[in-house]
């Protein structure tokens, strides 16, 4: 008597699970899978943390207020890896066939190292890996790279861009002839990865390039800048990172260099790079793709809409607007925004690899589109193509007066003219090695 | 004129490198463990101490409430991680201390965030001039606060009654126990005396480079430090870092532009294992001496 009664439970419970299931998986397939390979501990816990509350209070945003992009809800999902590009290649193995039916349509690597580690894995798994400011400069060449995305403002045009704001110093490009402009570059393949093109700039341009390398972590520097200084350089590049830029500035004024001639890259221009080096810092400038500050009219509506809701994932609230959270931001709106493309395609469905690459390949953000969503003056115009996985290529400068970043300029554009033939060069030479053909995008739609 | 400014900038940053390297030099004289966790009680240390001043804690309460601090969390190391292993093998105790250190950059992370700050203990970094030569005011006077701390060490371990267990325990623990001085307090005394060396080293590299969880990997420079110096002897945990810091200066100022790139971080471990050829207990180390 029992036999039937338990059967008839079981095949119930078996029922209404598999519906409850299948209603869950269905929820899940209706969203937009995004994995975030984080890091809110460890040696670069500082910046993390910023970074992924911009990241998450923007994807918040867009699914709460804006109920998702077109309708499609962001189903977010956090890893941690502490910067270590060995843990962000077994997240991209974990993730990269989606979650509960939602594919995946890109990879977001949030490291050079890890864009280089992955590059190869995930064309051939047709996954684009984005890496906003940073990655695999001659990936820019999607013909050869088609699913790699330096976007935004690759290395050489960090370089480009640096130069070209201190030609605008100096009263023109002509008057950089002579010159000397050091380098004093974090000892890394992020830090010698700007060297070949300022040799270029400094071919054409006639300045004299000195490059001096500073050993992670950088946090003793006085034979350097004892160079630095016998050099009596006319301006300084510092592409340092982490700990070894605070040092760097505070040895640099006690070896007397004017920091209002040290000009920082991105990496080397937040708030945790120039609070500890105090008042030696106050004048120094950094190249801004993104730049500081919360009074863009994206920070109001998050503030009305998230922070004055408590949903926000900044800790103290202090840092909103805060170089590295508005770089979580940007990076989520070029994300939203590439998926918003896909969408206006494909229909409001989650992505795929292939229809995510065709979404970044045309993706379009103009002026009119900054106003739309509150990014104008925060986000450069952007427009990238098969061609161009950059887009953008160009920084504010941005000066620390003390007490936060005041910007100085408008966008400066880097001479991406001059650079592309070194980046098709240095990417003919990856085809070659790899034995890769080159695309031929007159026969794609 | 260079070679005597780079010189003297390396003795004096080395310096820096020794007050790291005393607290490990004070646990492994009394216990013989190599205390991987010395630069999460810096970071600890320092963190805290920056922490309670933001918050409107004037600066000398702060850093008695950070002293304070760490003698119980020596207290609470002795009571949960090294009473229970007594008698266990100095490998066994060493990985203890690796996750002690896990355990102390976490709670510190987690109860006082992962933000970058700016410390300032007053000193000022600028150049102090002698005729031509440029000597950093902050590295000088990192220097003389290493010789001050020095002195009061060699005052507690010469002069008093703890010092002289201190000193029993690290000769023959087994004699020292006999004797009937207490093994448990003259560690839980060692780990705080650390914890203070700790907390000046601290502030003086977040003084310099900000307090920030980098300060913890500084112990990677006290490893040659130590290698050259010994691990039993405060006066080689200081000839060794004036070794290390002159040697890296020159080196990076001499070596470096011949070989392209920056030689710091390997430098004073190539150093060290020139040392570890003909001196394996560095230069003030106790040779071990074993019947066989």
């Amino acid at each position: 008597m029992k036999r039937p009664f338990f059967t008839q439970s079981l095949l119930a419970i078996a029922l209404s699970a598999s519906l409850g299931l299948g209603a869950v998986a269905t929820a899940f397939a209706a969203d937009q899978y995004v994995p975030l390979p984080t890091y809110r501990v460890g040696p670069y816990a500082s910046s993390g943390t910023l970074w992924w509350a911009g990241t998450l209070d923007y994807f918040r945003y867009i699914n709460e207020v804006e109920g998702g992009i077109n309708g499609v809800k962001i189903n977010y999902e956090e890893f941690e890896t502490e910067w270590s590009p060995d843990r962000t290649v077994e997240v991209y193995e974990r993730v990269k066939k989606g979650k509960n039916g939602s594919p995946l349509a890109f990879f977001f690597t949030h490291s050079t190292p890890a864009s280089y580690a992955l590059i190869e894995k995930a064309a051939a798994d047709k996954i684009p890996l984005i890496d906003p400011a940073g990655g695999r400069t001659e990936s820019t060449d999607g013909t050869v790279f088609p699913y790699a995305f330096p976007l935004l403002f690759n290395y050489y045009s960090q370089a480009s861009t640096g130069i070209n704001f201190i030609a605008q110093k100096e009263g023109g490009f002509d008057k950089l002839k002579g010159k000397k402009i050091v380098t004093v570059y974090h000892d890394s393949a992020y830090g010698r990865e700007t060297q070949a093109a300022i040799k270029l700039l400094a071919e054409k341009y006639g300045f004299e390039n000195i490059q001096i390398p500073v050993a992670d972590p950088g946090n003793e520097q006085s034979p350097q800048w004892r160079r630095v200084r016998e050099i009596k350089p006319d301006w300084v590049f510092l592409r340092t990172w982490g700990v070894s830029t605070p040092v760097a500035i505070k040895t640099a004024a006690r070896f007397g260099i004017p920091v209002d001639h040290i000009i920082g890259d991105v990496w080397a221009g937040s708030e945790a790079d120039v609070i500890p080096a105090g008042a030696a810092a106050k004048g120094y400038q950094a190249l801004a793709p993104y730049p500081g500050g919360a009074s863009f009219d994206v920070h109001q509506r998050l503030k009305k809409h998230i922070l004055d809701a408590g949903k926000s994932d900044l800790k103290d609230k202090k840092f909103f607007g805060s170089v590295y959270y508005n770089i979580g931001l940007v990076n989520a709106a070029l994300a939203v925004e590439a998926l918003r493309t896909g969408y206006q395609k494909f229909g409001n469905r989650p992505l795929n690899g292939e229809e995510g690459r065709w979404a970044f390949e045309h993706l379009v953000i103009d002026n009119a589109r900054l106003k739309t969503i509150g990014f104008t003056g925060l986000l450069q115009p952007i427009q990238i193509t098969a061609k161009d996985h950059e887009g953008g290529g160009a920084a504010r400068i941005q000066q620390w007066d003390g007490k936060q970043w005041q910007l100085k300029t408008d966008w400066i554009q880097a001479d991406r003219d001059t650079l592309r033939p070194l980046i098709e060069a240095k990417a003919n030479a990856y085809a070659k090695e790899k034995g890769i053909t080159r695309r031929d995008l007159s026969k794609e739609q | 004129m260079l070679f005597l400014e780079t010189l003297i900038g390396g003795l004096l940053a080395g310096t820096m490198y020794s007050l790291v390297a005393i607290g490990f030099v004070l646990i492994y004289k009394a216990s013989g463990v190599f205390n991987f966790a010395q630069g999460a009680i810096l970071l600890f240390s320092a963190l805290l101490l920056v922490t309670l001043h933001e918050h409107g804690v004037p600066f000398v309460l702060a850093v008695l409430i950070t002293l304070v601090a760490l003698i119980l969390l020596s207290i609470l190391i002795e009571r949960l991680v090294l009473r229970p292993l007594t008698n266990r093998s100095p490998m066994t105790l060493f990985m203890a201390t690796l996750g002690v250190s896990y355990v102390i950059e976490g709670v510190a992370q987690g109860l006082m965030g992962a933000n970058v700050h700016a410390l300032d203990v007053g000193i000022e970094d600028v150049p102090v001039f002698i005729g031509d030569l440029m000597i950093s005011q902050f590295d000088l006077i990192a220097a003389i606060t290493a010789g001050v701390l020095v002195g009061v060490l060699a005052l507690l371990f010469n002069k008093t009654r703890i010092g002289i267990s201190l000193r029993a325990v690290a000769d023959d623990t087994r004699a020292a126990l006999s004797i009937g001085i207490h093994l448990n307090r003259i560690w839980q005394i060692v780990w705080a005396v650390a914890g203070v060396t700790g907390l000046v080293a601290g502030m003086l590299w977040g003084t310099r480079q900000g307090v920030q969880f980098s300060l913890s990997l500084v112990v990677l420079k006290a490893l040659p430090v130590l290698i050259i110096g010994g691990f039993t002897s405060i006066g080689g945990a200081i000839v060794g870092g004036l070794i290390v810091g002159a040697g890296e200066s020159l080196g990076e100022a001499y070596i470096g532009p011949l070989i392209g790139g920056g030689i710091t971080p390997w430098f004073a471990y190539f150093l060290a294992l020139a040392f570890l050829f003909y001196r394996p207990a560095g230069i003030f180390g106790e040779r071990a001496i074993e019947r066989v």
